[in-house]
């Protein structure tokens, strides 16, 4: 039986449940208001007492109201059909969400259901394989996207059966796996992950070697960054961190990019919107949205899905490094990232570390950045996730100087990268981030 | 406040506080009204029967024995077309002696605005003023902020520039006003006949401080009202947000929260971007562009409100005084329109974002050459005429008090530039040298 509970207090998005049972640190439940479910995150337990951020407004929510705890924590749906995808932070698909206002309770799905895609198998019945193996491909775009053995599934599984070439819905049995106690069980085409946890279904995380041509020439010649590496671009605001991202997106070298706009401003979004589906990408000639997913959280949504939203992303791109590619994760901007993790620790009452941030911070931030990486697959080939995400720091403070802000220090251990865009390009009034040869 | 008959009452507080009072409730919603003796108040933190609710005028007089009435139902305001050309207090009662208004009463601080929704911003907002038109061009759907030093006319910018705006609808949110800008702004939108497309929201700073908090989602949900209901270019100025800023931190202070930087409340950024978002390019053409003030203390960027508000608004506005040409004007270092390219040489002339950039950059030239002036170095001729141009530029160009169309002001940067520089010495392109260039 899942545990229930009633809502005992509530603070703006920060909402105190008692419960009837057990309970996980970040596990979901659905707090139900008015006939709404609200989606929330268990992040603290005390006593028989459940801390919850909500992932939506919390007006008119009273005390009493049921909760229900789904005994899972904060997943995404990975499968066919992610690419070219608009998502909020907790994957909901913008898409096909009704009427010009975002609705309080309103969740779609990620995946379009009855899409049919071509279906190649991969593997054979008799086959022995584990979490991540191939077993068949279909055809994302222009990209082989792989059917994989789901990555929960733990131990080594013989292959029954796989289902012959032809066109399936991703609810489809694609395949039937037979664990060693003799069990039968059928896998589709999508499955789920936890987006907190890092997906480990490889062979090793070897030293990167081939370098990701960014096409912004002053990287490539200088200062290159490599496949499966990680970066950062530090700078106030307005000095061009958000141009320069957008420079990479279009241009950069890789097979797969997921866009997470984590707490950004609407209207730079919209402008990805309307200016990626008309750009060719320089590589395939196809469409750049064709393999362009964006996580979109602007700075207006609530605070904790504006949290999930970079774990939101940086699975997207695990899920398809697994398949052998190369893709690239850019966050805009990790500063409002961790702005969200000091709003939900002043919440709770934690006491505050360095400019209020929680004292974990460092923690946090390096944990993620680790998550990107080259690595080397269970069948001998190779995929990468390489990282790009964005520090602000103010308008002119310290123009020289290293970076000092607390979110910004973490993000210089693990990374290789430092894209510094210095205090002097504002000055001249030239329009910040650009080539200067495009000047003129 | 009309009696309802599920009103509830209570009648024994069990804390008071000078913005809050606490008292034993049940079957509270979050964000719900209340009366206390009279006063309006808010429910802003249940915990177990505890309900504690922010009163906004002030606690002054509450026994503890006051009666608490809850309303069941958070802020509304009455919309209609009533609205126009009428001055409101925070609560959106009438004060100009005119009656009430007749009108759907809508929920105010409503949801946002599905990002994948919106549309580019893409119409200049003409303002006549060159450092905001020619440097910093406005478009609608924009949220930007004035930064300014308290001793600064904004307020009186911010009126030339919605009166000379060509738009449907103002919607004035002042914040802690005093009388006297009160009463200049009355007067202003009087005596230019456009009264009627003016709707006004002021606490002044008679009245009690967390009153502001009403004001702007007051302000928003008419230029809502307008904007989606009628498809309106609606125009909301606020003004100031510093203070509005200071009523969250009296709250979160008489509440014991944990202070976050700058004592300003962890959710600073989360309250401001809500406010913000609201700017908004509508699909069927209704539009809400969000002029604001903060003003600063001693041009101090790097304060937590500046600070949060640059990384949500679409640039910032800077007047300073400028000693040599004894104007004020729109620094054209600190200033940025994030919005600017989608209107220059769109909207206006082609030769647009040249003559800014060369316009900028000369005006930098100049810098370098006071700072060299008054390092006792000598000067080239190069750098007397700099300082030449700096003047003329500053009075002609960047001074608010200049009111021209945007053709007027190009056509008055090639007259400058013309006559202290060579046009190789401005960096423009030779064909609009060619079709432009002033010659004697």
């Amino acid at each position: 039986m899942s545990t229930h509970g009633k809502v005992t207090g509530i603070v703006s998005n920060l909402v105190t449940v008692t419960v009837d049972g057990p309970v996980a640190e970040n596990e979901l439940c659905y707090i139900s208001v008015g006939g709404n479910q609200l989606l929330a995150e268990v992040i603290r337990v005390t006593g028989d007492k459940a801390s919850v951020q909500v992932f939506e407004s919390t007006r008119g929510l009273k005390n009493g109201d049921s909760v229900e705890f789904l005994g899972k924590m904060l997943e995404v749906t990975l499968g066919p059909g992610l690419l070219s995808g608009i998502y909020d932070g907790l994957q909901n698909n913008l898409t096909t969400m009704t009427g010009v206002f975002l609705k309080r309770g309103e969740y779609t799905d990620p995946l379009d259901r009855k899409v049919l895609w071509a279906f190649t198998p991969l593997a054979q019945p008799g086959d022995k394989v584990i979490a991540a193996d191939w077993l068949g491909e279909v055809k994302e775009g222009w990209l082989p996207h792989k059917i994989m053995v789901p990555f929960s599934f733990k131990g080594e599984f013989t292959v029954k059966s796989v289902a012959p070439a032809g066109n399936y819905t991703v609810d489809e049995t694609i395949a039937v796996l037979t664990d060693k106690d003799g069990e039968d069980i059928p896998v589709t085409m999508v499955q789920k992950w936890p987006v907190k946890v890092a997906v480990k279904c490889y062979k090793e995380k070897p030293r990167p070697t081939r370098i990701m041509e960014t096409g912004v020439r002053v990287i490539d010649t200088f200062n290159p960054i490599a496949e499966g590496g990680t970066g950062f671009i530090p700078g106030p605001f307005g000095c061009g961190k958000t141009v320069l991202q957008h420079a990479i997106a279009k241009q950069g070298d890789a097979d797969v990019i997921v866009m997470a706009a984590c707490g950004e401003r609407a209207n730079e979004v919209v402008e990805i919107f309307t200016e990626f589906p008309e750009l060719v990408d320089p590589h395939t000639g196809r469409k750049l949205m064709e393999r362009t997913t964006i996580i979109c959280n602007t700075s207006n949504m609530p605070v904790a899905a504006r949290e999930a939203s970079v774990y939101t992303a940086m699975t997207i791109c695990e899920y398809y490094r697994a398949m052998g590619l190369k893709c690239l994760l850019l966050a805009d901007s990790t500063s409002r990232w961790a702005q969200a993790l000091r709003e939900m620790s002043n919440r709770m009452e934690e006491l505050p570390g360095q400019d209020a941030f929680p004292v974990d911070l460092s923690a946090i931030i390096s944990n993620f950045y680790a998550r990107a990486g080259m690595v080397l697959l269970n069948n001998g080939q190779t995929g990468a996730v390489t990282f790009i995400g964005q520090e602000g720091r103010p308008l002119l403070l310290r123009p020289r100087a290293e970076p000092r802000r607390p979110e910004a220090l973490p993000g210089r251990q693990p990374d290789r990268l430092l894209l510094q865009i210095p205090r002097v390009s504002r000055d001249p009034g030239i329009p910040a981030g650009k080539d200067p040869e495009e000047l003129g | 406040m009309a009696t309802k008959a599920y009103q509830r009452t209570y009648t024994q507080l069990q804390a008071i506080t000078k913005a809050t009072v606490t008292l034993n409730a049940r079957g509270v919603a979050n964000d719900e009204l209340a009366t206390v003796n009279g006063k309006l108040a808010q429910v802003v933190k249940t915990k177990g029967d505890a309900v504690t609710l922010q009163v906004f005028s002030g606690t002054e007089g509450v026994p503890t024995n006051a009666e608490v009435s809850f309303q069941g139902a958070p802020p509304t305001l009455r919309v209609s077309d009533q609205l126009s050309g009428r001055f409101f207090n925070a609560y959106g009662h009438p004060i100009d002696g005119g009656p009430e208004i007749e009108g759907e009463e809508r929920e105010v601080g409503g949801p946002s605005v599905n990002p994948y929704k919106r549309r580019q911003p893409s119409e200049l907002i003409p303002t006549g003023i060159a450092g905001i038109d020619l440097n910093n061009t406005l478009v609608s759907g924009q949220k930007i902020p004035f930064f300014a030093d308290p001793d600064q006319p904004y307020n009186r910018v911010m009126a030339d520039v919605a009166l000379r705006a060509d738009v449907d609808k103002i919607i004035l949110g002042g914040m802690g006003l005093t009388n006297d800008d009160y009463l200049f702004f009355r007067h202003a939108f009087e005596s230019a006949g456009a009264l009627d497309k003016i709707v006004s929201f002021v606490n002044t700073t008679e009245e009690p401080p967390v009153e502001r908090l009403l004001i702007p989602d007051m302000a928003l949900a008419a230029a809502e009202y307008f904007a989606v209901d009628k498809n309106e270019k609606v125009l909301v100025l606020l003004t100031d947000m510093t203070l509005y800023a200071d009523a969250l931190s009296i709250v979160s202070n008489r509440m014991d929260q944990i202070p976050s930087k700058d004592s300003m409340p962890g959710s600073l950024y989360s309250d401001l971007a809500k406010i913000y978002e609201k700017a908004v390019q509508l699909p069927d053409g209704g539009s809400i562009t969000i002029i604001a003030v903060t003003t600063l203390n001693d041009g101090d960027i790097t304060h937590a409100i500046p600070d949060n508000t640059g990384y949500i608004t679409e640039g910032q506005l800077f007047l300073r005084a400028d000693p040599d040409s004894g104007k004020v004007i729109v620094d054209p270092f600190r200033s940025l329109s994030r919005l600017k390219q989608l209107v220059q040489g769109k909207k206006t002339r082609e030769d647009h974002a040249q003559l800014m950039n060369a316009g900028v950059r000369l005006y930098a030239d100049a810098q370098n050459a006071k700072t060299k002036l008054e390092n006792g170095f000598d000067l080239s001729d190069y750098d007397l005429r700099c300082l030449d141009y700096a003047k003329e530029y500053a009075t002609r160009l960047l001074s608010i008090d200049v009111n021209i169309t945007v053709e007027q002001m190009l056509d008055t940067a090639w007259e400058i530039f013309a006559k202290y520089f060579s046009p190789a010495e401005t960096g423009i392109k030779q064909v609009f040298v060619d079709k432009y260039w002033k010659k004697d």
